[in-house]
């Protein structure tokens, strides 16, 4: 069986969910090789190994996560080359589709972005104009490059023990054009990150102010969720844009979606209408996001979502 | 400063979307066509950087004659001239053909600074900065969400799921913009006037290098198998809230084991 290279994203070490959602799918595929890049493999390694990592290309040289995406593609570049694996996964997000755009470049390959599953042949599923299509497109020009949006694939463990190999790659000058100088985290607590969290509540419109969004918060934290807002609340600067769940912002497809105070415009549907269970909370029982849910309560959000809350606090 | 921004007509997310059922590509014809909004914001940024720090600012675009609206849009907005790559021969193009064709473009406009929004509302690949910065071997200053220049030194920062970078570059980069960036500014009356005399040079398959045997459809590198509508959601529950709503959806999502 060929190898299937997947790009591991982590945060200092610690494995994103994606990750091991890519393992499970690379080894419906093929076998998977897991290429590590930067720090903190040491306290991942199993991790990667119980998710079915039967190799890992580790790379922690510094220099690598100096820059702007580049040097993660020249590494995998190298690796396509001299490994000639059958595909390479990435998480599509922001970050990964452009590793994935620059490799395709170095390496002359097609690439497919936002899939949703890959079958046998390496054909991928595309969920496109939010969700109102369903397309399947395959690579016909050299290796395929495939970009897995977050929450597809339900991660199985697979226990292997990884065989590792330590790999490096020489930077050219213009892989070191664009230098990382500080990295700014903003202090999100506890709660998960939004593109791939299992659960989101978000709250637009409805919510009437930056102060009332601690309802939101507190329902998600309930739910151990990501918050998230729709255009209309980011635009009012009651919560930053970085949140923005919608056609110009993010687009997620967790397990259950929260829209409270969200009338459901097609800017926010196409950033939330492929998550799995949908409820919304909304006063107007017009609102086409109703047309998406499984569950809705039309009534007033400043009373239905706390008492939701509460109920959630009592039955844990 | 040469600053050449990069503008694409899609189809307005109001009105319906379809793929052709001969060839699978975008039905242009079936929606109205609009400037990217993400490219709005690229070019109010690139009109900005022109007014502090003079230059000139080209609009390139590439897309079928229909795309000549947003080019005049952008024009209006107060861009000095445009580039439109126009041939039947570029129509199908993938994200790989379409960064050789921009870049082939480039090589033959020059520039100092490219601007284009982060990703468009049709395609949504998000490719399209990361692979020109590679194919031009000029710095990757993407998702920037504040741009700050000072003489040939660049700085942005770069909106992060954890926050932001702050990233430092040298002059010439490829920037891409997120939304909010800034406020894009409305085409004036006299904008709108003063655009119908602005230059617009075409350029097809063959030009500035472009090879006709690298571009459309038939040469790209990814072809869709197949596409069909999504199945409609089956209808949901929909309950009026009399004082129990929330008590309700705890049920719900009880069952379904989510509490």
């Amino acid at each position: 069986m060929a190898e299937i290279l997947v790009l591991v994203d982590h945060v200092d070490g610690e494995v994103k969910k994606v990750a091991l959602e890519l393992l499970t799918l690379a080894n419906r595929l093929g076998e998977a090789a897991a290429v590590w890049v930067g720090p903190g493999y040491e306290g991942a390694k199993d991790k990667l190994g119980e998710y079915g990592a039967g190799k890992v290309y580790v790379a922690d040289d510094e220099e690598l996560t100096s820059y702007v995406v580049a040097p993660k593609a020249a590494l995998l570049a190298r690796l396509v080359g001299e490994g000639s694996p059958a595909a390479v996964l990435v998480s599509a997000t922001a970050e990964g589709k452009e590793i994935a755009g620059r490799l395709a470049v170095k390496t002359g390959s097609g690439v497919l972005t936002d899939v949703v599953d890959v079958a046998d042949g390496l054909v991928a599923e595309h969920s496109i104009f939010g969700g109102a299509i369903i397309a399947h497109a395959r690579v016909r020009t050299g290796t395929p490059i495939i970009a897995v949006r977050p929450n597809s694939v339900a991660p199985e463990a697979s226990p292997a023990t990884p065989v590792e190999e330590r790999v490096a790659v020489t930077l050219s000058d213009a892989d070191k054009g664009a230098r990382i100088v500080e990295r700014v985290v903003q202090e999100k607590g506890e709660r998960p990150d939004l593109t791939e969290a299992a659960i989101v509540v978000s709250g637009g419109r409805g919510v009437g102010g930056a102060e009332n969004f601690a309802i939101i918060e507190g329902l998600a934290d309930s739910l151990g969720g990501a918050v998230g807002a729709s255009r209309a609340a980011t635009d009012a600067g009651w919560y930053p844009h970085s949140f923005q769940v919608g056609q110009t912002g993010k687009t997620v497809s967790p397990q259950l979606y929260v829209a409270v105070g969200i009338s459901g415009a097609i800017q926010h549907r196409a950033g939330m209408q492929t998550s799995k269970t949908i409820v919304a909370i909304n006063k107007d029982a017009e609102a086409p996001i109703f047309d998406l849910v499984d569950f809705g309560v039309v009534g007033d959000l400043f009373q239905v979502a706390p008492q939701l809350t509460e109920e959630i606090q009592k039955r844990k | 400063m040469n600053i050449v921004v990069l503008v694409k007509q899609v189809p307005d997310t109001e009105s319906p979307r379809k793929l052709k059922s001969d060839d699978s590509t975008l039905d242009r014809a079936a929606a109205d066509g609009v400037i990217n909004e993400l490219d709005e914001y690229a070019i109010e940024e690139a009109l900005r950087v022109k007014e502090a720090h003079g230059g000139e600012v080209t609009v390139l675009t590439l897309g079928p004659d229909k795309a000549t609206d947003s080019i005049r849009r952008s024009l209006a907005m107060g861009a000095d001239k445009a580039v439109h790559l126009v041939d039947d021969a570029f129509a199908g193009s993938d994200a790989l053909q379409t960064s050789y064709v921009i870049g082939q473009a480039l090589g033959h406009t020059g520039f100092d600074l490219v601007i284009l929004g982060s990703e468009s509302t049709d395609a949504r690949t998000g490719v399209l900065a990361a692979m020109l910065a590679e194919r031009l071997g000029v710095p990757q200053l993407s998702l920037a969400n504040k741009v700050e220049i000072d003489g040939t030194a660049i700085t942005i920062q770069r909106q992060t799921d954890y926050g932001h970078d702050r990233v430092e570059a040298t002059l010439p980069a490829v920037v891409s913009v997120v939304e909010k960036i800034n406020e894009p500014r409305y085409p004036s009356f006299k904008g709108i006037m003063a655009a119908k005399k602005k230059p617009v040079e075409t350029l097809g398959a063959g030009d500035a290098g472009i090879d006709a045997g690298r571009v459309g459809l038939a040469n790209a590198a990814t072809e869709v198998v197949d596409f069909a509508e999504a199945p409609p959601r089956e209808k949901g529950q929909i309950v009026t809230d009399e004082g129990s709503g929330g008590t309700a959806i705890a049920d719900f999502l009880a069952s379904k084991k989510f509490v």
